[in-house]
């Protein structure tokens, strides 16, 4: 029952960095054509954390941050969840809206809806990543976006996986090296869903 | 000098002569803290779900539902002199971080841990003197095993005592 708490042999592993790989490259692609300019991204790393291991690697349960967070259905069932730095928030929105946010992170409604959209295209940009290599069929809810400390925006995937799962497969991009804007994509799908991923992929039952 | 003492998520912990405990960050979980002024034992419990139904919990999963870490925490407390006959609670929590979020299996969670934590501590008598449970936001919870105080702080709020 190796599934059971997510732990995958390395070729399972190796499908899952590649999947990484190919969404952050759309993102990358996405992000571009949102800034006008070109993204230089580095290699992302993914890495299949417990909860508290997630909350350090995002500065700590209290660091402030936007978390935009999605449902999927269909083949797959699962969450998956995109969480913005500060930084990255101010870049997006003098991009996008020509606007500067204030210091107490206070988003208007102009801004939390350009801030969801950003959210919905990059977890798109991984959800098709998953469905090219596997031909599942996978959908994404509308975006629901959260300010607030890190540990309370995790609350809910974290409850998501008490039931299913102690781990969440965690991805960590460094989107655009010039503004050292990094982003995180955490992805959970349920214990079955991932079997299917793998089992498409030619890499269930080893 | 008092000390801070840290409560994990699905966790719980005692203190007393003055010593602080404090837990990070609750979402839709909640903070239960426990309090008996006469001999000034503090308890706190990090909760994540409402009932332990269907899981059989071992070991320290038992901290993770509202009606198993409960009774623990009380047990606790009573080793350290604590009267459960003259505990009171304050509790923190329960948010809805993500309102609009439809997800058959979790939608409402918040709001479903307020009512099992308040129907335990209904079944264990113990009388809520303090709530500031639901809403959107985020709060870190302090307990004060000095006076029984706590003090909630929230990302873009302020902090505030009860």
């Amino acid at each position: 029952m190796a599934f059971e708490n997510y732990e995958l042999n390395e070729m399972q592993f190796d499908a899952l960095k590649e999947i990484g790989n190919i969404g952050s490259g759309h993102a990358a692609s996405a992000l571009s054509s949102m800034l006008d300019r070109p993204i230089d991204m580095n290699v992302p790393q993914i890495n299949i954390l417990d909860y508290n291991e997630v909350v350090n690697n995002l500065g700590g349960p209290e660091n402030v941050l936007a978390g935009i967070l999605m449902s999927l259905t269909g083949d797959v069932s699962g969450m998956i969840m995109f969480l913005i730095h500060k930084p990255f928030v101010k870049i997006l929105l003098t991009n996008l809206l020509g606007m500067d946010i204030e210091d107490n992170f206070d988003l208007d409604e102009m801004s939390q809806s350009a801030i969801k959209e950003v959210g919905n295209i990059i977890a798109a940009s991984y959800v098709n990543a998953i469905a090219e290599l596997t031909g599942l069929a996978i959908e994404i809810s509308p975006p629901e976006l959260s300010v607030d400390m890190v540990g309370s925006i995790l609350s809910l995937p974290a409850i998501y996986y008490a039931n299913i799962s102690d781990k969440i497969i965690f991805i960590k991009d460094e989107l655009d090296k010039e503004d050292a804007a990094s982003s995180q994509i955490i992805l959970i799908p349920d214990v079955d869903s991932l079997k299917k991923i793998m089992e498409s992929l030619g890499l269930g039952d080893i | 000098m008092s000390q801070n003492i840290v409560v994990g998520i699905s966790d719980l912990n005692v203190a007393k002569d003055g010593d602080i405990l404090v837990t990070y960050a609750l979402g839709s979980c909640i903070g239960i803290c426990l309090y008996d002024e006469s001999v000034k034992v503090a308890g706190l419990s990090h909760i994540m779900l409402p009932t332990s139904e269907g899981f059989n919990p071992q070991g320290k999963e038992i901290w993770k539902f509202a009606d198993t870490a409960i009774p623990d925490l009380i047990k606790k407390m009573e080793q350290l002199g604590a009267n459960k006959f003259r505990l009171k609670a304050k509790i923190a929590g329960g948010a809805q971080m993500f309102p609009g979020f439809n997800n058959t299996s979790l939608s409402s969670i918040g709001e479903r841990n307020i009512v099992a934590v308040k129907e335990t501590l209904k079944q264990l008598r113990i009388p809520i003197l303090a709530e500031d449970c639901g809403k959107d936001y985020g709060r870190t919870q302090f307990f004060d095993s000095a006076n029984g105080e706590m003090k909630i702080k929230a990302a873009l709020r302020g902090e505030w005592v009860y």
